[in-house]
């Protein structure tokens, strides 16, 4: 009864909930999108998709919205002492069948009257609904209890599904989109709770379950402790409550796009992510899409919105072209044009109508524009155009942009030698479904540039093979252009170029931190020499996995640089290993920053404040998975464990029950009685016969000496025979299993017969 | 037996019954067991079982090839470029790396070259099972003497880049010859068509080996620096010194600029290997062939799996005819013959018993199959890698060579230009097959989600499709090893048993005691014969190392050397005799020992025992092999002047046997009737047997130390029993 009337109250306060949350609409949640298209050096196009939906702050707005995706809100203050009930208010409305819900408000109930006291409701709805003002009464208890457990939740969030490597060396590696967006396969995710210390592990666990369930993925496998880390301060500069996991091995596919693109208010149906044909970008060479959750209303300095999530979706494409194999042959090939119908078999049709601003980029690097100056000037110095090369205005001979932009941006501050990269912007506010916005990008001429990099090159490794032991090295490569960055990093503590490592290595991986070797451009160097600081935390078997910070300062005139650490490769218990354990475990990617470079751009605009997409962050990039052969078990060997062990079991009870049974003084009679009896019928009338023939007393026949070779000879025989049977039989039963098994077949059969 | 007394006694256990039976009839049970074993070993061509592959995730031949025509052209006009390329006079060996990482580059692969010198051959007696360390060989190379191998690497779209699969192809830079040069060709299509699909999962990494050193070591020098690389070493020459700067002068490319990395450059945990190579002379000309070599050091073989999913793809994908080695000797030998049909025979005469029993194959099936295996089990015996994929196996990565050897005819050099230029249609027919076979070994192999571990590893193959499990073949060598332990303690026993009997009667009168100290003497008096036995395989230990110093002899033909080390080997045999005196003098001083040889015996042939046993866990085919020469001369050897009681006739003939059997139980002689026998008698040198054992120990074969540290100090101890004086 009690649940009953629990499921008709939280109906209506959904209900009265929203209906008071449209009187405010209007006042700040908003939401825009944006997407950015840059042509890559390799023939390949990346465009990144980048949502952003922001919610003021729950104090001045209440916590209903119109925009803000509710599970993800409610992610944010999922965690806490007392919100079950506030979860299932809303996720489980028409499932009440869990007691988690009855004994939530039986709780609630209990605390009514203390609660009610101290805390001062600001959306006081007590009085709307006269009947059942009590279960009402706790409900509102507990969203004020909300309020007071602010300091129980989610400050930063960040989670990631992948499929495929970044490119550092051809897609670059300095600017925003590689630093920030970019990420290792399978998914990432860390987060920033506001909780006391000792709680922080119990809100990653219940985040990771939740999220698990919200994208179908299997996060809840970072609950483990194994599984996840707490760096100290090489991951993110100030993380205190950090948690970080990884599951390199999880597949990702649309299963986990669609609850995605479910926390966009338009979905898939229109505005930019109409784009998002899911056979276009999952054809593609890389696939990130990632989330990220601020909640400015735990920081102290209280930003404009209580609360940002921020959706981006990064993929590598490559055009389909049917010319690149004619011009491959000729020299320089040209890039093939491209257009969103031809990368994403759609075009924009339809504008998100609740999407505050609705653009499109299209970025030219500055290594790009460079060569495109270089070009133009080259061509005008033969032609009579004598126009020097402006804004990357559209009439050039390299390229050709079927629309023309809204606007052409300029990057102001680059601190790249390449110079500044330039952005045309198209508002989609202009296009609608009758009007689709379809924009064709098309080459002209063609043209070699590259990407910029990040300072160092950074590559990860195994050393070593066999199954006892092994190492990692993380080697750094000085990039072709990183001297330019150096030359322009010298300050007075001497040029030393900053490198931030975070590594995260498995249990069963048991890294020996002490054998840390350092060697700058192929010479060893002592640790003292190069790290600036170090925090390790050794694994523990089946607790926790290793982790390992480090601040290097490497020279700046560097051109290599490497880390070496041994291992030992542990043992797993037989239930530790994964359905397909012969394929190797994971190490998850290192992360390598250099705090020292940011990875910015800004573009002159007039509302500077939020309209470009790319943020400021520090160079970061991501290292490779590993893969470690570990010994596995023949899992096939069930069968010889049975074998073996029931060979042992029949030898061992067949002694033992014949020491038991027989007894010494029987035994002898027994044996009297048997030699007395043991010759047969036959051979006893015939000895008879013959001594009658040969006339002598007739004595009884010693045959017990030949007997007993008789019996051997016999004995031997069945041992052949059971022998050979068991053969014949493993021939036939040890197709499936390995070779081992032979032996414990005729071991068993031979045992069985003893 | 235990003898039958009046009363009757409580009969020992039924399984000490059966043992105390077993070592009565030593003779008996090792007569049959040998015999049997022999028979077995025959018997396994029979034996054999088709192969299937086990593992499902392969599905070979499942996907369509998707070659174009394009492909072609495109590896047409590469071969053409590289074997026009090698014919300029001035040749350094620098074009042909850079022309291969220019079209690398081209397709959109990423590009490093890799610079080795060849490590010598040397032998290192502490570094027998570990390769040796690369910081200690570090001679001064001239430039000239340094390989390039070209790698490049195609990346995964998708993939997460943890598992790469390998293709190589060894070439000579400094003269290419056509067959080489296709198989270039062969991968450059590969490797382009490989740049565009999208269903790659794992890396691909194209080894393009120099082999100017030989096809092994660029290919060893690869792994060993992908694998094990040395951070702080001694810096390499400086590519500009070496005028290896034009390595890196290539035209700006598409995609890179002129970015070829000289560093190197890795892709994930190596998940297999495969070798392509063309030959250079068709071996039938009627169909293409396809040779599939497997046998990696100390007889290591991949899995099982790899070469069924090759095997499957050339003979029901591509209609090739696939053959792996076999000793050609065999086919004719008239011997086998006779086997053959008597086993075909009976198959036969089964078959009208009762149609089910299907065991029966022809004779020309067995005589094939026994010269399969014959090899088979030779080239694991060795344990000498037979092509650059043993270099793969040091680091647990499945690997074979396949050699494909097309049915053009291609006499001479002159010819072979001009089937490249006019020929295209020939030449096209050709790689047509070989390419969509490497498309789909590689393509099964992209589909492994786990590493090759499904199928037999333990295996010696008697035809490409058929194969003996260790299950079977493991049954002829139990059986041939079996009397070995019977005997011993037959012997043991007896020289027990019989000593008491006649001392009991000379020291009837003497004190409990005395006896009582003397019968504990006596049961510890097979220590003085253990004594010569382990000081004899002591020897043999320090005839292992001798090697080692005679490589530092000056000027020595494989001739004097071998020399050198017998007459070395033979003066510490001598030497030691002296010094520590022969064991039986001492005992024999304080009593008669009539049975001082059965004792010796007894643990010579224990010795044996432990030896073949171990042998068996490190290489199993040279533990066959061996018993096959051990096991009837440790079991024959009785000496000479033994009781004289018996027939004149039967000492006559055990000694004949002894003597034959001990001839040729010596490795020396073993080594050159087996020659013999496989090729003939005709030009056989003494220095041969040094080469053989120089290629052992080279390739740290765990034969070398059988035959140093088992098989001849068995055979000494059989010497020194047929001698000994009783």
């Amino acid at each position: 009864m009690v649940r009953l009337k629990l499921v008709l109250v939280l109906f209506i306060l959904c209900f009265a909930s929203t209906s008071t949350g449209k009187e405010k609409e209007g006042i700040g949640e908003q939401f825009t999108e944006e997407l950015l298209l840059r042509p890559l050096p390799d023939r390949k196009v990346l465009a990144h998709f980048h949502f952003d939906t922001r919610a003021p702050p729950t104090a001045s707005y209440g916590r209903h919205h119109r925009i803000f995706p509710k599970a993800i809100y409610q992610l944010r203050s999922f965690l806490g002492v007392n919100q079950n009930a506030q979860s299932a208010m809303c996720k489980n409305m028409f499932q009440a069948s869990s007691q988690e819900q009855s004994l939530t408000a039986s709780y609630a109930e209990s605390k009514l009257r203390v609660q009610l006291n101290c805390t001062d409701t600001p959306l006081g709805q007590t009085s709307i609904f006269p009947f059942g003002s009590l279960a009402i009464t706790v409900l509102n208890t507990n969203l004020a209890l909300l309020d007071q457990v602010h300091k129980f939740q989610v400050r930063e969030m960040e989670l990631s599904f992948t499929q495929g490597r970044w490119n550092y060396e051809r897609w670059g590696g300095y600017d925003p989109i590689a630093s920030s967006n970019v990420k290792p396969p399978g998914v990432e995710l860390w987060a920033v709770f506001d909780v006391p210390q000792d709680q922080v592990d119990a809100s990653w666990k219940k985040l990771t379950h939740t999220l698990s369930g919200l994208f179908c993925a299997s996060v809840n496998y970072l609950e483990s402790s194994t599984a996840y880390s707490a760096p100290d301060w090489s991951f993110r500069e100030f993380s205190g409550n950090l948690r970080y996991g990884t599951l390199p091995r999880e597949a990702v596919c649309t299963e986990n796009l669609t609850p995605w693109l479910k926390l966009l208010p338009c979905r898939d149906k229109a505005g930019l992510s109409g784009l998002m044909n899911r056979s276009s970008i999952y054809r593609g060479f890389y696939h990130s899409q990632r989330l990220h959750l601020t909640s400015g209303e735990f920081n102290s300095e209280a930003v404009n919105y209580g609360i940002m999530l921020e959706l981006t979706l990064t993929v590598v494409l490559e055009p389909n072209t049917l010319e690149a194999g004619v011009t491959r042959s000729s020299g320089l090939a040209l890039q093939p044009s491209w257009s969103l119908r031809s990368l994403f078999g759609r075009e924009v049709g339809e504008r998100c109508v609740l999407a505050k601003s609705s653009n499109v980029y299209v970025q030219l690097e500055g290594s790009l524009v460079l060569v495109l100056k270089n070009k133009w000037e080259e061509n005008s110095a033969y032609g009579a155009d004598t126009l020097s090369y402006e804004e990357g205005s559209l009439s050039n001979p390299s390229f050709e942009l079927s629309v023309c932009p809204n606007r052409i941006i300029k990057e102001v501050n680059s601190l790249h030698p390449e110079g500044p990269s330039i952005l045309y912007h198209y508002m989609m506010e202009n296009y609608s479904d009758s009007k689709p916005f379809e924009l064709e990008f098309k080459w002209k001429s063609p043209l070699v540039w590259s990407c910029p990099l990040a300072p160092l090159h950074a590559s990860r490794f195994l050393m070593g093979s066999g199954n006892e032991r092994g190492a990692i090295a993380i080697s750094l490569q000085a990039t072709k252009r990183s001297d330019d960055f150096l030359v322009a990093d010298i300050d007075e503590k001497g040029c030393r170029l900053r490198v931030d490592v975070f590594q995260v290595v498995p249990w069963y991986v048991k890294v020996y931190y002490h054998t840390l070797k350092l060697f700058v451009d192929e010479k060893p160097v002592s640790q003292a020499d190069i790290i600036e600081k170090m925090r390790v935390s050794p694994s523990e078997d089946k607790v926790s996995p290793g982790v390992m910070e480090l601040i290097l300062r490497l020279p700046c005139g560097v051109k290599s640089a490497a880390i070496t650490l041994e291992f030992d490769k542990g043992f797993l218990h037989i239930d530790e290993y994964p359905p397909d354990a012969n394929q190797g475990f994971d190490i998850p990617s290192a992360v390598v920053s250099f705090p020292d470079f940011q990875a910015t751009m800004h573009f002159l605009e007039d509302n500077s404040s939020n309209e470009s997409p790319l943020e400021r962050s520090s160079v970061l990039s991501y290292t490779e998975v590993l893969l470690v052969p570990l010994t596995t078990p023949d899992f096939s060997m069930p069968y010889n464990v049975i074998t073996i062990t029931c060979t042992v079991f029949a030898l061992y009870f067949g002694s033992l029950l014949n020491a038991l049974r027989k007894r010494v003084a029987e035994e002898e009679r027994r044996l009297k009685s048997k030699a007395a009896k043991k010759s047969g019928r036959v051979p006893l009338l015939l000895s008879k016969l013959l001594t009658k023939v040969r006339g002598r007393p007739w004595e009884p026949p010693q045959a017990a000496s030949t007997s007993s070779s008789q019996i051997s000879y016999k004995l031997i025989f069945k041992v052949i025979l059971v022998a050979g049977i068991a053969a014949v039989r493993r021939g036939k039963a040890a197709e499936a299993a390995q070779e081992r098994t032979c032996y414990n077949t005729s071991t068993l059969a031979f045992s069985s017969y003893i | 037996m235990a003898k039958r007394e009046e009363p009757p006694k409580a009969k020992p256990r039924l399984l000490i019954r059966a043992g105390i039976l077993i070592i009565t009839h030593s003779l008996l049970v090792s007569v049959i067991c040998c015999t049997a074993g022999v028979f077995a070993l025959l018997l396994l061509p029979i034996l054999a079982k088709n192969t299937y592959i086990s593992e499902n995730a392969l599905l070979p031949g499942s996907a369509r090839s998707m070659l174009s025509p394009h492909e072609f052209s495109d590896a047409n006009k590469f071969v053409k470029e590289i074997s026009s390329s090698n014919v300029e006079p001035a040749s350094t060996g620098i074009e042909t790396p850079r022309l291969i990482a220019q079209h690398i580059a081209d397709l959109g692969g990423e590009v490093s070259y890799h610079k080795f010198h060849p490590q010598l051959n040397k032998f290192h007696p502490l570094h027998f099972f570990s390769s040796p360390d690369p910081g200690i060989v570090q001679v001064n190379y001239s430039c000239s003497s340094y390989g390039i191998n070209t790698v490049g690497i195609i990346r995964a779209p998708r993939g997460d880049g943890k598992e790469a699969i390998v293709l190589v192809t060894p070439y000579n830079s400094l003269n290419i010859t056509p067959g080489e040069a296709l198989s270039l060709g062969l991968a450059y299509s590969v490797f382009s068509l490989l740049t565009r699909v999208s269903w790659l999962a794992k890396d691909v990494i194209w080894l393009a080996a120099d082999s100017r050193h030989g096809e092994y070591a660029p290919v060893a020098a690869w792994l060993r620096d992908y694998h094990a690389p040395t951070f702080g070493g001694p810096r390499k020459p400086n590519a500009e010194i070496c005028g290896e700067s034009a390595l890196y002068e290539s035209k700006a490319n598409q995609f890179m600029g002129s970015k070829i990395a000289d560093h190197f450059r890795r892709a994930g945990t190596i998940a297999a290997g495969l070798v392509i190579k063309v030959a250079d002379r068709s071996v039938d000309i009627t169909r293409d062939t396809l040779s599939i070599y497997a046998e990696a050091s100390n007889g290591q073989m991949p899995n099982l799996d790899l070469i069924n999913t090759v095997n499957y793809l050339a003979v029901h994908g591509q209609g090739l005819l696939v053959k792996v080695e076999k000793f050609w000797s065999f086919l004719h030998s008239k011997w086998l013959k006779v086997f053959g049909e008597i086993f075909e025979s009976v198959g036969k005469v089964a078959k009208s018993l009762n149609p089910q029993w299907v065991f029966g194959i022809s004779a020309m099936e067995y005589i094939e199959g026994t010269a399969t295996l014959a090899s088979s089990l030779y080239n694991q015996a060795l344990g000498v890698p037979t092509g650059p994929h043993g270099a793969f196996r040091d680091y647990q990565v499945d690997a074979i060579t396949m050699e494909i050897s097309p049915k053009l005819y291609w006499s001479h050099k002159a010819k072979q230009a001009e089937v490249f230029l006019r020929g295209g249609r020939l030449v096209l027919l050709f790689p047509f097959k070989t390419f969509m076979l490497v498309e789909g070994v590689l393509r099964s192999i992209n589909n492994l989600l786990e590493k090759f571990h499904q199928s037999f590893f333990l295996y010696l193959l008697t035809s490409p499709s058929k194969f003996v499990s260790v299950g079977v073949y493991m049954i002829a060598f139990a059986l041939l090893v079996a009397p070995l332990p019977v005997v011993a303690a037959s012997l043991y026993s007896d020289a027990n048993k019989r000593g008491p009997t006649s001392v009991k009667h000379k020291l009837s009168s003497s004190p409990i005691s005395v006896d009582e100290a003397h019968i504990t003497f006596r049961s510890w008096r097979w220590l003085s014969a253990a004594k010569t036995v382990f000081i004899v395989h002591l020897w043999g230990a320090v005839v292992t190392l001798m090697p080692y110093f005679i490589c530092q002899l000056p000027n020595c033909t494989p001739t004097t050397s071998l020399l050198v080390w017998v007459s070395l080997s033979v003066f510490g045999l001598v030497v030691l005799h002296l010094v520590l005196g022969s064991p039986s003098a001492f005992v024999s001083a304080s009593q008669p020992q009539e049975k001082e040889w059965a004792l010796l015996k007894s643990v010579t042939v224990s010795a044996a025992f432990v030896g073949l046993c171990l042998m068996s866990v490190i290489n199993f085919a040279t533990a066959e092999i061996g018993a096959l020469l051990i096991v009837p001369m440790c079991l024959m050897a009785l000496p000479v002047r033994l009781n004289t009681s018996a027939h004149k006739f039967r000492a006559v003939a055990r000694a004949a046997f002894n003597v034959v059997f001990i001839l040729v139980g010596c490795p020396v002689v073993a080594f050159f009737m087996l020659k013999g026998v496989f090729e003939g008698f005709k030009n056989i040198n003494v220095g041969e047997f040094w080469f053989w054992v120089e290629s052992l120990w080279v390739w740290n074969s765990a034969t070398y130390i059988f035959i140093c540290m088992v098989h001849l100090p068995c055979w000494v101890l059989c010497i020194y029993i047929l001698l000994h004086p009783c």
